[in-house]
């Protein structure tokens, strides 16, 4: 089945309306895009955060599919056990259906509190593929710092005060972390661009063994915008390649999306009011520390896709 | 009936969970329980069980892979001790509230800090509020009788709840002693099949576990939570009863040592229980009404029925390898209000021993039974809790 829209807008909804996670968020676009891109029955379990507590408040559910919630730092660890429940069934003949297994988690679940959880899940091998919605920090509980949280940003835990400007520290590059796993496929993704991010979703779901997607998720409430632009907000993240969408596939890398002009990051930034102290004077130094990190990490993606490359020929 | 063998309770164990043949497994080093994961892993190499193995990175990740394999549909078992047993707790608490019948080998050791890695019960005790079924086990026979009629007590459609089988690390754990195996076969066909309950992998019945559950409804979870493990006291007689015809043990709640007209009472979880008879045998013999009282079952504690057993003793001494900081003992506290409930008030005194794997001797059993015929004959209660075979 191809990603075309006239298609996939036949689909059942896996994830229905009537949730309650904030308008405006951008991370139930990216669960609908990413289960509307399976082309296989999954089963899904979700670390504690935004997404768990707005689609499950008992006696409701929005899932469709079979869904579990058990803990904040164990999503990996959950999908884990299903996985391997599955794998025993079929192998003694008690399961003769097809499935895979998907996990979701937040920035604050993935990176901070489920990252042992994760690393364990990802050498094991299992045939799972785990999702991260990164925000950029804990929204669940009013907007604490993780450590996916960018440089400068005021969260209520990195407050942006008289003597210390927000996040004094950069964030965690979590999807190379994922890369050094060896795993089959990597891949960083954005709800902007979305026939990229389900392209990515199903080359996730079916290849044998673990994948990982990190995808940009705006949050209104924490990053301080108004509800109607995440998907704008992603567009500036990619196209000032703060976020830049790239994937490993069997440890070969290819960016998947080259700004014609990459625009300065500020653009990205300036609209949002987690960094608005940063553009006083004083914080310039900031601003030109996030440019410099943002340029670092572009040219060595670039440097690193070209090596594999001419590593092919 | 099987045959007779020398193995250690880690053996006993792992010999039982092969022949249980769990369909899931998570396995974690941690002294003393490594030996049964570690014997169980070989059994999975060898391709004597069917079970898929999660060598998972953590005990947090053990329970929680343990949730998320039970939930999918199928039988899963696992073994920790002491400080891996921490990490679970949070999981253990989830593991009850999500209904999912886990059976877990807990070889009890002592709690850190300071570090210390012998027998005592301050891992299940700190546990006895997690809603899991414990039961407990005074030697490598029990332990091994106790995890496969616990597997039918955690699946019964009347609990649905996890269990955990405990035994008194390397005191037990370690050491070989003449037991009885099942044969196999018996064994296979006394715990059955796994019958899954709303599983994860039917696809076509989608269903939602763990929501979030807010004061509307969350009290009526915790309350029939209550009644399915209060349910396991029967279901766990009634799986005793089907034992005993194919093994000729017989189970109950409690075991009931000499205490048809027992004075003066000691109760005593586990190992410590063995030394102690002998020293009851030998009270006995001197024409002094002695018993001892042995839980087995210790969630749900079996209140009613220990209170009716204890309601003529004039004196009791409850034993407690785990100390409750500034309270009295855990299993004093289950007894001292068994016998208010119950309206009979023998006197009781509270006695924190073998702490950290310090031996129990015979000779501390006799001193308090001494200190408690003293008690019988003069009413008086010099303290009401005492450590005893400690360096002052």
């Amino acid at each position: 089945m191809s990603l075309k829209l006239k298609e996939l807008s036949k689909k059942e909804e896996l994830l229905t309306g009537g949730h309650r996670m904030c308008a405006g968020c951008g991370a139930p676009t990216i669960v609908r895009q990413i289960l509307a891109a399976s082309e296989k029955p999954l089963v899904a379990a979700n670390a504690t955060g935004c997404l768990e507590v707005s689609t499950s408040i008992f006696p409701y559910t929005a899932w469709k599919i079979p869904w579990m919630h058990s803990a904040f730092e164990n999503a990996a660890a959950t999908i884990s056990g299903i996985e391997a429940m599955y794998k025993s069934l079929k192998r003694q003949g008690k399961l003769d259906r097809e499935m895979k297994f998907i996990a979701f988690g937040g920035d604050g679940g993935t990176y901070d509190i489920g990252f042992q959880s994760l690393s364990g899940a990802m050498e094991r091998g299992h045939d799972i593929v785990y999702v991260c919605y990164d925000n950029g920090a804990y929204m669940n509980t009013g907007i604490q710092r993780s450590s996916a949280t960018p440089l400068g940003a005021n969260t209520t835990t990195s407050p942006a005060g008289s003597v210390i400007p927000g996040k004094t520290q950069a964030r965690k590059n979590l999807t190379k972390i994922m890369v050094a796993h060896n795993i089959p496929y990597v891949a960083q993704a954005s709800p902007s661009n979305w026939r990229d991010l389900m392209s990515k979703a199903r080359k996730a779901i079916n290849v044998d063994g673990p994948a990982f997607l990190n995808v940009i998720a705006p949050c209104n409430r924490g990053w301080r915008t108004p509800t109607n632009n995440a998907i704008e907000l992603c567009k500036l993240a990619i196209d000032s390649c703060y976020w830049p969408i790239y994937e490993y596939e069997n440890g070969k890398l290819t960016v998947n999306y080259k700004p014609k002009e990459k625009i300065p990051v500020v653009e990205f930034l300036k609209g949002q009011g987690r960094f608005k102290h940063l553009f006083s004077p004083e914080n310039e130094g900031i601003l030109k520390q996030i440019q410099a990190d943002v340029d670092r990490e572009w040219d060595s993606l670039l440097k690193e896709e070209s090596f594999h490359e001419s590593d092919k020929s | 009936m099987g045959k007779l063998q020398a193995v250690t309770g880690n053996q006993a164990v792992a010999e039982a969970m092969r022949q249980i043949n769990p369909d899931v497994c998570a396995a974690y080093p941690i002294t003393p329980s490594t030996d049964i994961m570690q014997r169980f892993s070989q059994f999975v190499a060898d391709g004597k069980v069917d079970t898929e193995l999660v060598t998972v990175e953590s005990e947090h990740s053990a329970m929680s892979a343990c949730i998320g394999a039970v939930a999918a549909g199928g039988r899963v078992m696992n073994a920790t001790s002491s400080q891996g047993l921490a990490l679970m707790w949070e999981m253990l608490h989830i593991a009850a509230g999500d209904r999912l019948p886990i059976v877990l080998a807990l070889v009890n050791r002592a709690l850190s800090a300071p570090l210390n890695i012998h027998g005592d019960h301050s891992d299940g005790m700190g546990a006895r509020d997690c809603g899991w079924i414990q039961l407990y086990s005074e030697n490598g026979q029990e332990a091994y009788d106790n995890t496969i009629q616990a597997v039918r007590i955690a699946e019964h459609e009347d609990v649905r709840l996890p269990a955990m089988v405990c035994q008194d690390g390397f005191i037990i754990s370690h050491s070989i002693e003449s037991m009885e195996y099942l044969d196999d076969k018996v064994v296979k066909d006394f715990v059955g099949q796994f019958k899954p309950t709303h599983p994860l992998l039917d696809i076509d019945n989608p269903v939602t576990y763990g929501p979030l559950v807010l004061p509307d409804y969350y009290m009526e979870f915790k309350v029939a939570q209550d009644r399915a493990i209060m349910n396991a006291k029967k279901v766990t007689l009634d799986v005793a009863k089907e034992f005993e015809k194919i093994s000729g043990r017989s189970y109950g709640l409690f075991e009931d040592y000499k205490l048809d007209g027992a004075e003066i009472v000691l109760v005593v979880l586990n190992s410590a229980a063995g030394t102690a008879k002998d020293v009851i045998d030998e009270y006995r013999s001197k024409g002094i009404k002695a018993g001892l009282l042995k839980p087995r079952l210790f969630r749900p504690f079996p209140s009613a029925e220990v209170a009716e057993t204890l309601k003529d003793a004039k004196a009791i001494a409850v034993l407690d390898r785990a100390d409750s900081y500034g309270g009295f003992g855990p299993l004093y506290m289950e007894i001292a209000a068994a016998m208010m409930t119950n309206g009979s008030k023998p006197t009781l005194i509270n006695k924190i021993y073998g702490l950290g794997g310090r031996d129990f001797f015979p000779e501390n059993a006799a001193a308090t039974l001494d200190e408690l015929k003293e008690i019988a004959e003069t009413g008086k209660v010099k303290n009401h809790k005492e450590y005893i075979g400690y360096r002052g």
